[in-house]
């Protein structure tokens, strides 16, 4: 698949702010004054660019807002819902630390639970298409979770982050090995795919069209697959381990943001590869996958 | 509603004779022909005379080389377009209720004034019938040309889709598969007509009618009485001559 830049922004820096959200709408940080504003507002602007940032691959994104319409079927739209509703509702709450208004925490927590459900929708618009095989897994879910709780705590400052980076770590992992047998697990090829593997076994004889097109671009997207194996390992790296080990040494200011800037850049690698290495079936018409 | 509906009164679709079909891709340009004048915005094409030429198509052919176990090898036309699912993935994904399929006919539209383009349908979608439109920023798909079946305003024989119309060989039909007796239901009931990717669980309309047994090549060689020819006369005696040099 394709992996373009505004959904790939769009899904790293929205789901570590809907996952700095969660902690903040549940109070496990609870900074107040000037600071809850800086943190509630870091919150607030990784939530919105992401959002912007993936209106830009629309065709028409001036029709954006008919994305609310269609929530009973829809994970997309869903996902519009679950986004707009938990940055209302955890406003109230970004107020009263700033402000110091002193409204009690549970104010907080639907709209920490649809920040969470933000990203379960997110995740949903990828696991629920089956003719990607690597996407069409329980484990994206978890995996899109797992990043926004561990790269929230990064962000909200929280001492159990480095634990959970860990489990990120294994998520991944288990991803990848998982993910990497899955085409083949769902047995389509050339010949099921046209049904003439009933005559013979088969091969491209002779390609549809001698251009590109909209599905060679979109979901037949083999550029770069062959630095996968080190892409994993720097997102391995740059995710998960450099952070838990700067933020284990060290408790100052310089070690937030090194592991927040290392993290965010590990995220952007294996979001790039969540994108570049999943085969579409439609390839298989191509002889290509 | 981009709900799916329960029951469609009609199941229109194409029953695709892969026997017949020679791979001339009539069908893919009298569906461009019309499909860049009819429903909704043209199909667009971008550097068509350039080095990298692109552009929309709601119908491709492909030419696979199959092998059986026993016998020659085969060249198989494989057109690909819409197939009309009853459980149209596509149809559900789509947030804006832009992509939507017809409890009247079952066919699977996209109203335009209503798509974003995200693209996401296309991704649904397993047998890539969706292209999006690089000039509209839509996504366009087989209509099955609906603006062509039910159009009084043409002659009673044109009013089949633009590909079915212009197959020189009769390789494509159109008709509704929900009625057992019509002419694509017997045809695919007599031919093994069967339905692509299934296990996905999209229950496709469109049936594809298999490429009927080929004569095992020993059996075929016609020219063998003629391969047996003994020379006489000037060239009889040339024979010898020439075998004994």
């Amino acid at each position: 698949m394709h992996p373009a830049p505004s959904v790939i922004l769009f899904s790293v820096l929205s789901g570590a702010g809907f996952g700095l959200l969660f902690y903040l709408g549940f109070g496990l940080a609870h900074p107040s004054g000037w600071a809850a504003f800086l943190w509630w507002g870091l919150g607030y602007a990784l939530a919105v660019i992401g959002l912007s940032a993936s209106t830009f691959h629309l065709g028409n994104p001036q029709r954006a807002l008919l994305a609310f319409s269609q929530w009973r079927s829809s994970w997309l739209s869903r996902e519009a819902w679950t986004s707009v509703a938990a940055l209302v509702l955890l406003a109230p709450m970004a107020l009263s630390d700033w402000l110091g208004l002193g409204l009690p925490r549970g104010f907080g927590w639907p709209g920490a639970v649809l920040a969470l459900g933000t990203v379960f929708t997110t995740s949903m618009i990828y696991a629920q298409i089956k003719a990607v095989p690597r996407w069409h897994l329980w484990l994206t879910p978890v995996m899109f979770l797992t990043f926004a709780l561990a790269g929230g705590a990064v962000l909200a400052g929280q001492s159990f982050a480095p634990v959970l980076l860990a489990v990120l770590l294994v998520v991944l992992l288990a991803i990848w090995q998982v993910g990497d047998g899955q085409f083949a697990r769902r047995a389509q090829t050339l010949g099921t795919a046209t049904g003439l593997d009933r005559i013979g076994t088969v091969t491209v004889f002779e390609q549809a069209h001698t251009a590109g097109n909209y599905l060679l671009r979109e979901m037949i997207f083999v550029v770069g697959r062959k630095h996968a194996q080190k892409l994993r390992g720097l997102a391995m790296v740059l995710t998960c381990l450099l952070p838990a080990v700067a933020l284990a040494i060290s408790t100052g200011w310089w070690a937030f943001v090194a592991a927040a800037v290392c993290h965010i850049t590990g995220a952007l690698a294996a979001r790039w590869l969540f994108f570049a290495e999943a085969e579409h079936v439609v390839g298989l018409f191509y002889g290509k996958r | 509603m981009t709900t799916l509906p329960t029951h469609t009164e009609k199941k229109l679709g194409l029953a695709i004779d892969l026997d017949t079909c020679v791979g001339c891709q009539a069908c893919v340009t009298a569906c461009k022909g019309w499909n860049d004048q009819g429903y909704g915005v043209p199909l667009s094409d971008q550097n068509p005379y350039g080095a990298d030429p692109s552009g929309v198509f709601l119908n491709r052919v492909h030419s696979y080389a199959v092998q059986p176990i026993d016998g020659a090898a085969q060249t198989i036309n494989f057109p690909r377009s819409c197939l009309h699912c009853d459980d149209a993935p596509c149809v559900t994904v789509c947030p804006t209720g832009a992509s939507y399929k017809r409890a009247e006919d079952g066919i699977v539209l996209v109203n335009e004034d209503a798509c974003i383009g995200c693209g996401l349908c296309a991704w649904a979608c397993p047998y890539g019938a969706r292209e999006m439109d690089a000039a509209a920023g839509v996504m366009k798909k087989c209509t099955l040309c609906v603006d062509r079946i039910y159009n009084e305003n043409l002659p009673e024989e044109d009013r089949e889709p633009a590909c079915v119309r212009g197959c020189p060989t009769g390789a494509r039909h159109f008709g509704d598969f929900a009625d057992p007796d019509s002419k694509v239901s017997r045809l695919s009931a007599e031919r093994g007509g069967y339905a692509l990717m299934p296990d996905l669980g999209t229950k496709p309309v469109n049936r594809y009618l298999p490429p009927r047994k080929k004569d095992v090549p020993y059996e075929a060689s016609v020219l063998a009485p003629l391969l047996d020819i003994k020379a006489s006369g000037f060239a009889g005696w040339l024979d010898r001559v020439l075998g004994k040099i």
